[in-house]
């Protein structure tokens, strides 16, 4: 395998920063507000991104520092900024991200806190504060997304009466992933807290009145209930959690817990080792519409089989995701050829050896790189003679570039609407891919041809 | 039911005709009112993008870059260099031990790549608290590259948007009268303040030549380095959308002697009247002549048909919040142009001035707000029963949201609304999206199964 050249510069990244992840995560919490300690630039610049994706309104407040703050410490303008948001928003929870520029001034967020429930807290109830450290200069979306919800457990959840409910983590997935996932614990008969929850509050319905904060979300009583869950399923082949946690295990570690850690259920492989597990946790047997509905997955499989046979893929993304990906084009035939991400757990690499073992031979495993820009996976890409992308939007300048069909997944989708509808979970959603991804390869062949064939 | 603004923000809203105009502005965004603003080096990065040929390096942590990556529907006729995203991706340990090393390094390595005509370095809030000496790496690799590298001092904490636009024209400032200005003709302009969103600058452009008027240099829609090293050589800077290149304009008014004129290519009434004054600056007859046979051509062609927009449309109400508000003057104007009335208009960074002007130039009863946020902005639709509103994109999920139409007049819009063409753009996406039948079906406009009666 050629190394890759060591460049300094990036180009074109894929990945983005920390604290949008944790915006991210806290959105998906009831009556919460995102809230970045830092310039107003990051919120701004955050709030854009998310909404050219989800085409919805996210409020993400922010200290809005200025030089003077930067100098002389952002604590008083934290604390404005709380006190502003508490009177306009009414809010259950803030939840609170720091940016590159607070925690290089060293600004201390959870003492700030102290003092401000001190100074604000008598005679009235204040919302709850969640904090999360997130400079933007380590790790990526993906850390500070996980690093939210670890922090909201760690922070909110009690030792709770022993209930028979299951904690579910999902990571950072689509709203409609996040509804299959509801739909499906409750089809177990499995009481569930999932969180964060996205389902509702970046896909909700149209609306008579702005609601200052959108509905849905994980409720906060579930949240602290979340100590006496009979266990926590956690997706996430790629989290170091020897660096960083996760919250999953911070609930074993101080509830006794136990943590389940599982990929994210894409493809059948992935999707069959979360209802196996279900079926344990529930003492049940995969209901009907399940078997069902893999059934036909199966089917549909075979129907689709010779279309996708060997057509060589280059799979990039968040890294969970690029696992559970190369898990599913793997054992439809598709050959992954390269898996990339902007990501750098150092656990990649494993990730995708252990999803596609049995289906892959040694001969065929794919290039698995992390810390990659868009200029490397172009020019791996040149080397690699690939017929189609599977990733965010992001990839399409190099589809166009390369005449070759790009399957949207995950986050960002900037240039269709939609990105939250799209399922990628489950029997349901491997349907999804599936059929998108036989489609396109036909559409291709049908496009090119000369023919112009009316039939498959 | 509670003031939607919070009371240090109330002083920034004015409604026209209950009281004498009074506005707060230009200050710094209240911490946690959810500003739409973005920041200082927002401000730079969307001036100096659309320079074609130069490296647009940003010093800081991966964010700054991706956020920014493809960001305008600035076009280019030739190299693209602009449309890429580039970063030195700082680490902690960058942080801890400094980034200079490493953006030298990143610098060589870009240049040596992409060959581009020069290099912008912007700084980021972090690099302005590391204290990376920018000035010193940029030089450094500008003698070892022979290429102009100007540093940006964009660090995003250190004001406003404006404070960003005032960076960025300090670093063109930089590349201004080091090219040759011989063969430029004594009719000749620099258009500064058009960004070539959709291809505006081009039609922009084409009427000037049909004037019978050089174009020296595109600041900075379709800019090239080059254009720009010789701006100083034009009779006359011609500058739109004043908060951006205005600063750019008079420090070459300062240095060059260079005269400026300020005008808006929205709408047909600023477009004529543009060509006009460009006319008359030059006291050419034949100029005028040209301008005044090409407004008659031009309004021909598009006139019938935005009457016909008009005819659908009149009564109908709009609002408008923007970035810099000398365009909503010519918004209220192409508003009026289509029947519509504006009811609310606002922008993030106007001066007192403007928002005297545009209290002057609407009705009464008309909102006028400075530094907005979802929350008014939202209540402001609702109560004005709005039927359009244009914004980019940080406004249009709070239209949709309630059922409400929207058009894109930001930077990131692929529809040219300038010149006469881009009214007739302007009219057409006004109609399309105040006429479609999904209106039907919102919640403000219709019950739905399942609504308590």
């Amino acid at each position: 395998m050629s190394k890759m050249p060591n460049y300094i510069s990036t180009t074109n990244a894929c990945k983005l920063c920390r604290p949008l992840g944790a915006a991210l995560a806290f959105r998906g919490i009831e009556g919460a507000v995102p809230y970045l300690h830092g310039s107003q630039g990051c919120a701004t610049y955050m709030r854009r991104y998310i909404i050219s994706h989800f085409n919805e309104p996210i409020d993400i407040a922010s200290s809005s520092l200025s030089e003077k703050h930067a100098v002389y410490g952002g604590a008083a303008n934290l604390k404005l900024g709380l006190k502003n948001v508490t009177s306009k928003y009414h809010p259950q929870l803030i939840g609170i991200a720091t940016t590159c520029l607070t925690e290089t001034i060293g600004d201390d967020v959870p003492r700030i806190l102290q003092e401000y429930a001190k100074e604000e807290g008598t005679g009235q109830t204040l919302p709850l504060n969640v904090h999360v450290s997130t400079p933007s200069y380590a790790g990526s979306h993906m850390e500070g997304f996980h690093g939210a919800v670890k922090s909201v457990v760690e922070q909110l959840a009690t030792a709770a009466p022993t209930k028979r409910s299951i904690n579910l983590l999902p990571g950072l997935v689509s709203s409609a992933d996040y509804r299959y996932l509801s739909e499906i614990m409750q089809d177990f008969g499995l009481s569930s807290t999932i969180l964060p929850d996205l389902s509702e509050t970046l896909d909700g319905p149209a609306l008579m009145e702005y609601e200052k904060i959108p509905q849905g979300g994980t409720p906060l009583a579930a949240i602290r209930g979340m100590g006496g869950a009979r266990a926590t399923i956690e997706f996430g082949r790629t989290m170091n959690t020897n660096k960083h946690g996760s919250g999953g295990l911070s609930l074993q570690e101080h509830f006794a817990c136990p943590n389940h850690c599982l990929g994210l259920p894409l493809g059948i492989g992935e999707t069959d080792r979360l209802f196996a597990l279900l079926e344990t946790l529930s003492s049940r047997t995969t209901p009907h519409k399940y078997v069902q509905e893999r059934g036909r997955l199966v089917d549909s499989y075979v129907d689709g089989h010779k279309y996708v046979f060997g057509k060589r893929a280059i799979i990039y993304g968040d890294e969970d995701l690029v696992v559970g990906l190369t898990a599913f084009l793997a054992e439809i035939g598709i050959k992954p050829v390269l898996c990339a991400s902007g990501g750098k757990s150092g656990l990649l690499s494993e990730a995708v050896a252990a999803v596609t073992k049995g289906i892959l031979g040694a001969d065929e495993m794919p290039r698995v790189l992390e810390g990659m820009d868009f200029f490397d996976i172009a020019a791996e890409a040149e080397q690699l003679g690939p017929d189609l992308l599977v990733g965010h939007s992001k990839g399409a300048p190099l589809a166009r570039k390369l005449n070759i069909p790009l399957i949207r997944v995950g986050f960002p989708i900037h240039d269709r609407i939609g990105g939250q509808r799209l399922l990628h979970l489950g029997y349901r959603g491997a349907q999804m891919l599936f059929d998108t991804v036989t489609n396109s390869l036909i559409e291709k062949k049908q496009n090119d041809s000369p023919i112009g064939y009316s039939y498959m | 039911m509670e003031a939607t603004a919070l009371k240090e923000r109330e002083s920034q809203i004015h409604r026209n005709g209950e009281k004498p105009f009074s506005i707060v502005c230009d200050k710094d965004s209240l911490a946690g009112a959810v500003s739409q603003r973005a920041c200082v080096f927002c401000g730079s990065r969307v001036v100096l993008y659309p320079i074609a040929d130069a490296l647009h390096l940003v010093h800081g942590p991966i964010g700054c870059a991706v956020y920014t990556w493809d960001i305008r529907g600035a076009l280019s006729s030739g190299p693209e260099l602009h449309r890429l995203s580039f970063s030195t991706d700082l680490q902690e340990m960058d942080v801890i031990f400094g980034g200079e090393k490493k953006l030298e390094a990143a610098l060589i390595e870009l240049i040596d790549r992409h060959q581009p005509k020069a290099a912008f370095v912007y700084s980021t809030c972090i690099v302005g608290i590391i204290g990376d000496d920018l000035e010193a790496v940029c030089r450094k690799v500008e003698r070892l590259k022979d290429i102009p590298v100007i540093p940006v001092q964009s660090e995003g904490f250190k004001g406003n948007k404006r404070s960003g636009y005032k960076a960025a024209c300090n670093a063109m400032a930089r590349l201004i009268g080091t090219g040759d200005t011989k063969d430029i003709s004594k009719h000749s302009i620099n258009i500064l303040g058009d960004f070539n969103l959709a291809g505006e600058i081009w039609m922009i452009r084409d009427y000037f030549k049909r004037m019978g008027i050089e174009v020296v240099a595109n600041i900075t829609g379709d800019g090239r380095v080059n254009d720009i090293r010789r701006a100083h050589g034009a009779a006359l800077n011609v500058v739109q959308c004043s908060g951006a290149t205005m600063d750019l304009a008079n420090m070459m008014e300062e240095g060059y002697g260079i005269p400026s004129i300020r005008v808006s290519y929205f709408g047909i009434e600023d477009m004529s009247e543009a060509l006009y004054d460009v006319a008359r600056f030059f006291d050419d007859p034949e100029i005028m002549a040209r301008a005044r046979e090409l407004v008659q051509e031009e309004v021909a062609k598009i006139y019938p048909e935005i009457q016909k927009y008009k005819h659908a449309l009149k009564g109908k109400k709009a609002a408008i919040y923007v970035g810099g508000s000398f365009k909503a003057f010519s918004l209220v104007k192409a508003f009026r142009m289509i029947g519509m009335d504006v009811v609310m208009v606002g922008s993030q960074t106007g001066t007192k001035e403007d928002y005297e002007e545009l209290a002057e130039i609407t009705d009464p009863g008309t909102i006028i707000v400075d530094d907005s946020n979802p929350l008014e902005l939202s209540s402001f639709l609702t109560e004005k029963e709005v039927d359009i509103f244009v914004g980019g994109v940080k406004e249009r999920p709070i239209a949709y949201k309630l059922g409400v139409g929207f058009c894109d007049h930001n930077h990131e819009r692929k529809e040219a609304l300038a010149g006469f063409t881009g009214m007739l753009n302007f009219a057409r996406e006004v109609y399309s999206s105040v006429m479609s039948p999904v209106w039907h079906f919102v919640p403000r406009n219709s019950s739905s199964p399942g609504d308590k009666s």
